[in-house]
C-alpha cells in the first residue's frame, strides 16, 4: 500500500478504498457537514432533487452567524424557513443565532474530532485543520449531495508541507504569519491542495493560534490545511489514525516561514496577497477598526485587545467594532472583565457571530472609508461600498490602529 | 458547437466582486443577476444578454463559497466563462450548476469584449467566428466533471441516483 499524507488518509477512508492519489476524483462521505444561513440554499437543492429525508441526519450541522440576528425582513423570513426545516428534517445540531460562528462552534462544541472529514458551504471550513481534521469548503447544491444521499464527489489534493520555524517576537501573532504565508504562495498557490503545517512554532502554539492559521490557508486557494494531531480525542481510533501522515508520504513541494525574524503584517486592499509590513503603511487614516471573524474572534484575541486599550480611548475618529466568535468567549470574557475594559475604551461589543466581516450588517463601510480588520478578505465592496479600503492585519495591529485612529504597530502597546 | 458573444475581465475576480455579500439576503436569480460584476462594472446586468460568455485571466471567482455568483451569472444570461485559472469552489459551484468552467491560457490576450466566440468541445478548440484563424486550445474536463455538466447540473445526477433506489 502507498503511503499517503493527512488528507489522502483521511479521504482513502471515506471513500472506502484502500489508497487515494492526488488529481483522482472519488466519491467520499463526510463524518460531518456543515451549512450557515445559506441552508435555504441547500434546501432548495435537496428539494429540487426531489429527496425528503436526510442520508444520516446525525452528521448534519445547520448554523445562524451570517446575518446575525436578521438584518433584513428577507434574511428574517429564510431564518424563519431554516428554523422550521432544521425541525421537519430532525437536524439535532442546529446552532441559532447568538451561539457564535459556525468554525468555531464545531471546534467548541467539540463535533470536530482529528481525522474526520468535514465539509462546510463555507470556504473558511478549512479551519477544522486545526485539531488535526481535513475541512474543506463546498457550495450548496454540493451539500444537497450530502444530505440527500450522504457522500459528494471531491478530487484528491496534493499536499503542501509548511515548517514554521519557532517562537515569534513580540507583536508577531498567527495572523501576522498566516498572512506572510498567503503573501509567498498568492491568492491561488495553493489552489486544489491541502497545507500540513510543522515546525517548532506549531508544535508550541495554541488551538485559537492554529485555527487562525488554517483558516487563512484558504486565502491561498487550499482546500484543507492540517496540523497533523494524534493526540485529542481517545474515541474512534481508526479516525484518529488518519490524523497522521505515514512516513515516506509524498509532497506536491514544501516552504518554510522564519517565524523568529518575521515583523507585524498587513494585506493592502483589494487583494489577501498584497503583504506588507505594518511598518511600510504606519500613518494611514482609518475610519473603523474590526476585531472578529472566525479568523480571530477568540479569547487570546480580546484579552490582547483589553491588555492594550486598559486605560486609554478608541480614537474619536475612528469606530473600534468588537464581536466575539462564539457565546463562550463572550461569557468569558465578560467574566474575567474584558469587556468592561472593551466598552469603557469606547468600543462597540456587538453580539457573537459573523460581524461586519462579510458587509451584511453591523459596521457596513461607507463610500471612501478604510477599515482595518482582523478577519480574512479585504475585496472590493466586501465590507460594504465598493469605494471603501480594507487593510487585514492581526488583532494587535488592529487595536492599536484604533488608538491612534491610523495604522499602527502594535509592539509600542505590549509589553 | 457553442457561440457567444465575449466579456473580458481582468485578474482576481472575486465573489465579492461578482456578487456582493449585502445582496445576499434575497436568493431570486432575478435579483441576484440585477447586481452581478457590480464590484467592476456597475452597469453590466443591463449590457450582457442571453448566451454571453465571460473570459477572465487568473484566479476567476476566488473568495467565498457563495454559490449565488455562478446563479447570478447564469441568471444574468451567462453560458460559458473561459480563464487562465478558477478558484476551487467556484470551480465546482459552476459544474454543479451546469456552467461549462473552461480553462483556457491566453484566452484573455486573444478575444476581446463584444467578439463572437465559438467553442468546438470535441475538437478542444476555441476560435473567433469572424477571424478563424484566432483559435486557442482548451483544455477538456475530466471525465467525471464532462458528466455532471453534460448533465445540466449535479441536481439532474443526483435526482436519478435519489429516485432509482425508491422505484425499486
Amino acid at each position: 500500500m502507498s503511503e499517503m499524507t493527512v488528507c489522502e488518509k483521511i479521504l482513502s477512508r471515506t471513500s472506502g478504498q484502500e489508497s487515494v492519489r492526488p488529481g483522482e476524483i472519488i466519491e467520499a462521505r463526510p463524518d460531518l457537514a456543515m451549512s450557515h444561513d445559506n441552508t435555504y440554499l441547500v434546501y432548495r437543492s435537496f428539494k429540487e432533487v426531489g429527496a425528503s429525508r436526510l442520508k444520516d441526519p446525525s452528521s448534519i450541522v445547520v448554523v445562524l452567524d451570517h446575518r446575525a440576528p436578521a438584518s433584513t425582513v428577507n434574511s428574517a423570513n429564510t431564518q424563519r424557513f431554516i428554523r422550521e426545516i432544521v425541525n421537519r428534517l430532525g437536524i439535532e445540531n442546529f446552532f441559532d443565532i447568538g451561539t457564535g460562528i459556525c468554525h468555531q462552534l464545531l471546534i467548541e462544541r467539540g463535533l470536530v474530532k482529528p481525522g474526520m472529514l468535514i465539509l462546510g458551504t463555507d470556504s473558511h471550513s478549512t479551519t477544522y485543520g486545526s485539531i488535526g481534521a481535513m475541512g474543506t469548503g463546498i457550495g450548496a447544491t454540493d451539500m444537497a449531495s450530502v444530505w440527500s444521499k450522504g457522500s459528494l464527489w471531491l478530487k484528491v489534493p496534493a499536499t503542501i508541507r509548511v515548517e514554521i520555524t519557532g517562537a515569534t517576537p513580540k507583536g508577531v501573532f498567527a495572523k501576522d504569519l498566516a498572512l506572510i504565508l498567503v503573501g509567498k504562495l498568492g491568492v491561488m498557490g495553493a489552489d486544489y491542495c491541502c497545507i500540513e503545517f510543522y515546525g517548532e512554532y506549531i508544535s508550541n502554539t495554541s488551538i485559537s493560534e492554529r485555527m487562525t492559521l488554517c483558516n487563512m490557508a484558504a486565502e491561498a486557494g487550499a482546500k484543507s490545511a492540517i496540523v497533523p494531531s494524534g493526540s485529542g480525542s481517545k474515541d474512534n481510533l481508526s479516525i484518529q489514525s488518519c490524523s497522521i501522515p505515514d512516513k515516506n508520504a509524498t509532497y506536491l513541494t514544501s516552504l518554510r516561514i522564519d517565524s523568529q525574524t518575521a515583523e507585524p503584517i498587513v494585506a493592502v486592499p483589494p487583494s489577501v496577497d498584497n503583504v506588507v509590513s505594518v511598518r511600510s503603511v504606519e500613518g494611514t487614516k482609518i475610519d473603523q477598526a474590526f476585531l472578529g471573524s472566525c479568523t480571530n474572534g477568540r479569547l487570546d484575541d480580546l484579552a490582547i485587545a483589553a491588555s492594550m486599550l486598559n486605560g486609554k480611548k478608541v480614537r474619536s475618529s475612528t469606530r473600534l467594532i468588537i464581536t466575539p466568535a462564539s457565546s463562550e468567549i463572550y461569557l468569558a470574557a465578560a467574566k474575567e472583565g474584558i469587556l468592561e475594559i472593551l466598552v469603557r475604551s469606547g468600543a462597540v461589543v456587538t453580539n457573537p457571530g459573523c460581524g461586519p466581516c462579510l458587509g451584511a450588517h453591523q459596521g457596513i463601510l461607507a463610500d471612501g472609508e478604510t477599515c482595518i480588520s482582523s478577519s480574512n478578505r479585504n475585496f472590493r465592496g466586501r465590507m460594504g461600498s465598493r469605494d471603501a479600503e480594507i487593510y487585514l492585519a492581526s488583532p494587535a495591529t488592529v487595536v492599536a490602529s484604533a488608538i491612534e485612529g491610523k495604522i499602527a504597530d502594535p509592539r509600542r502597546y505590549l509589553e | 458547437m457553442i457561440c457567444g458573444r465575449v466579456w473580458k475581465f481582468g485578474n482576481d475576480i472575486d465573489t465579492d466582486v461578482i456578487i456582493p455579500g449585502r445582496y445576499l439576503d434575497n436568493y431570486s436569480p432575478k435579483h441576484l443577476a440585477k447586481h452581478v460584476m457590480e464590484g467592476v462594472d456597475i452597469d453590466f446586468h443591463s449590457k450582457v444578454s442571453e448566451g454571453d460568455f465571460i473570459v477572465a485571466e487568473k484566479h476567476f471567482g476566488i473568495g467565498s463559497s457563495r454559490e449565488q455568483a455562478v446563479i447570478a451569472l447564469k441568471a444574468a444570461g451567462i453560458r460559458v466563462l473561459l480563464a487562465e485559472s478558477f478558484a476551487r469552489i467556484f470551480y465546482r459551484n459552476a459544474v454543479n450548476h451546469g456552467l461549462l468552467p473552461l480553462v483556457c491560457p491566453n484566452c484573455s490576450e486573444v478575444f476581446e469584449t463584444g467578439e463572437k466566440i465559438c467553442i468546438d468541445l470535441e475538437k478542444g478548440i476555441i476560435f473567433s467566428s469572424e477571424k478563424p484563424e484566432k483559435k486557442l486550445d482548451f483544455q477538456q474536463l475530466p471525465t467525471p466533471i464532462a458528466r455532471i455538466v453534460e448533465a445540466g447540473g449535479l441536481i439532474n445526477i443526483l435526482k436519478s441516483e435519489i429516485q432509482e433506489p425508491s422505484k425499486k
